[in-house]
């Protein structure tokens, strides 16, 4: 029996924010209360420190290490540069709104950062041990961030909800794992693939798994009828963290349906396309029109992630590169839109205040012409509208959706996004039309406000010149095929 | 009568069923719901070291394992949102987690 050391360069960005998560948990312990922003910025550190690492490791070709458990490919590279620059987004908008609330502490950090290696974990996975892990590591955390702020009733019941319904989508996806492991008698991603092209794999056994793993994935995605968690978690945890989950998560989630349904479970896509096709629809058409009835801005955009989710759904039912592209394109461009609307209300809270209402919004305009003509690019991103990137993420999913000759589905999602689009314009007009029921000033750092700024006008460049981003999805998914 | 495969995942699946219905229809307790979740991650487990027995592979004992940690690391967390919890409301009642709906 031999001994093979593994290829340590294809994990380095994980073993660098392991290291580094470490470091500031040491660290945050011997500092006081006044210098916490030392592990703020250790923090920021260390995702730029992982950011660099990831981008002197990558290579063109797939390294597969760690007895073929852990994959380092262009899309996990990709993927992965997405997720450090959204968690280092949530936390300089969140900055003012954790030290305002006593949540300015190490363990925010800590768990945010060992959330992301969770991610990292997930995204680079190529074992069904691995992705559960990962998918348990971030979950862990993401339970904890949001009873951080214990005081609140809201944010606890929201915390434990998300537990236990989080821990029984964990319940059906093992179970579907276990049905899969059974059927084709490997763990190893490509081993499943293999077993099934081979028609080596028990059919049945196999459809009947991936049922409980397409269920486990949908509750993880908050796809209808999977999708009860989602408005309560938004609106009950703090923003900040709301900000968190509704970013990054997402990213790791899109790697997880590809890395599960694509390359493992590839041969029986006949079988899982259907179900996503059910799952699409009904998320569309219900988060969409469930919104219309929110009065809270939170949940608002929590019905908007169902909707926009069924969207991401489309790209990866066409079952093809060109429709995984359009997905990852689609998955980027919906965070970034996220990252502005959350870090809106973060930029509008103060001391004692959650700007979290949707009349918190009114005459935005007149406060600052500047925010709402941000908060407008927002608005139309999600929606859908030109020249905004939610435009062409949409026009590429639905359009990978024809191609395969579902035109009944493209008309579906475009009925869906026009009823969305109520209640997103309603927020424009709150903005505009209406006057305004408070004339506090906006405080804010200048770093935050910029940031904000740039991230709005980023889903006007990336919508006017969406080529380049398209081009790196395309090209990422294409060489780690 | 030797104890074949299916006998082990109909007791699995039986197992998974007690606890799914146990999620859903408890109204009264939450440590209750944390045991129905411990006992499907348990169901899980059943399956794959039947699994791994029959196939002759011991890669499925190995994640039984992990899930076994992974399990309790979720009830510690688990039982801590409860204690949390408990703070808040006083109570730990399934049905006064109400409050926040739309």
């Amino acid at each position: 029996m031999n001994f093979a050391v593994p290829n340590l360069y294809a994990v380095a960005p994980e073993i660098f924010l392991l290291g580094a998560v470490l470091a500031i948990l040491v660290v945050d312990l011997f500092l006081s209360d006044g210098r916490r922003h030392v592990s703020y910025w250790l923090t920021q550190a260390a995702l730029a420190g992982a950011f660099l690492v990831t981008l002197g490791t990558s290579e063109y070709k797939s390294v597969h290490t760690f007895s073929n458990m852990v994959v380092d490919d262009q899309l996990a590279d990709l993927l992965k540069l997405c997720c450090y620059l959204s968690v280092s987004l949530v936390l300089f908008y969140s900055r003012d709104y954790l030290s305002d609330r006593g949540l300015f502490r190490g363990e925010f950090f800590v768990l945010a950062l060992f959330g992301l290696l969770g991610m990292m974990f997930m995204i680079s996975a190529n074992n069904l041990l691995i992705l559960y892990l990962g998918l348990e590591v971030m979950s862990l955390a993401m339970y904890a961030m949001i009873a951080l702020r214990r005081d609140s009733r809201p944010a606890v019941e929201a915390a434990m909800k998300y537990f236990v319904l989080g821990a029984l989508a964990s319940g059906l996806l093992l179970y579907g794992m276990s049905m899969i492991y059974g059927a084709t008698g490997s763990l190893d991603l490509n081993k499943i693939a293999y077993a099934i092209f081979a028609r080596q794999a028990n059919g049945m056994v196999l459809v009947f798994g991936l049922v409980f793993l397409v269920s486990g994935i949908a509750f993880k995605l908050g796809a209808v009828p999977y999708h009860m968690w989602v408005p309560d978690v938004y609106q009950g945890a703090p923003t900040a963290v709301t900000l968190f989950i509704g970013s990054a998560p997402k990213i790791a989630a899109f790697a997880f349906v590809i890395r599960l349904l694509v390359f493992g479970l590839q041969p029986v896509v006949g079988e899982w396309h259907m179900m996503l096709v059910i799952l699409a629809v009904l998320s569309m058409v219900i988060g969409n029109l469930t919104a219309i009835a929110q009065t809270n801005l939170k949940r608002m955009l929590a019905y908007s992630t169902i909707a926009n989710m069924g969207f991401m759904l489309l790209g990866v039912l066409a079952g093809n590169p060109q429709g995984y592209s359009a997905a990852l394109f689609y998955t980027v461009a919906y965070v970034l839109a996220t990252l502005a609307s959350f870090g809106m209300i973060l930029l509008l809270s103060r001391q004692g205040f959650e700007a979290e209402e949707l009349d918190d919004l009114k005459g935005l305009n007149d406060r600052s012409p500047w925010y709402a003509f941000v908060m407008l690019l927002v608005m139309f991103s999600l929606a859908g509208i030109p020249p905004t990137i939610g435009f062409y993420a949409k026009l590429q999913v639905i359009s990978a959706v024809v191609n395969i000759g579902y035109i009944w589905l493209a008309v579906v999602a475009v009925v869906a996004s026009l009823i969305g689009a109520f209640y997103y314009l309603r927020v424009i007009k709150l903005m505009y039309f209406d006057r305004a029921a408070d004339q506090a000033p906006i405080l804010a750092r200048g770093d935050s406000r910029v940031l904000l700024s740039l991230n709005g006008l980023a889903l006007l460049g990336l919508g006017i010149l969406p080529g380049g981003l398209m081009y790196v999805c395309t090209r990422a998914l294409e060489m780690s095929f | 009568m030797p104890i074949s495969l299916s006998h082990y995942l109909v007791l699995g699946a039986l197992l998974f069923a007690i606890s799914v219905v146990g999620i859903f229809l408890n109204r009264r307790n939450l440590i209750i719901l944390l045991m129905a979740i411990e006992l499907m991650l348990l169901a899980v487990n059943l399956n794959f070291v039947a699994f791994s027995h029959f196939l002759g592979d011991p890669a499925g004992q190995v994640f039984v394992f992990f899930i076994l940690t992974v399990a309790a690391a979720e009830s510690a967390i688990g039982l801590a949102i409860l204690v949390v919890l408990f703070r808040n409301i006083g109570g730990i009642d399934v049905n006064e987690l109400g409050s926040l709906k739309g």
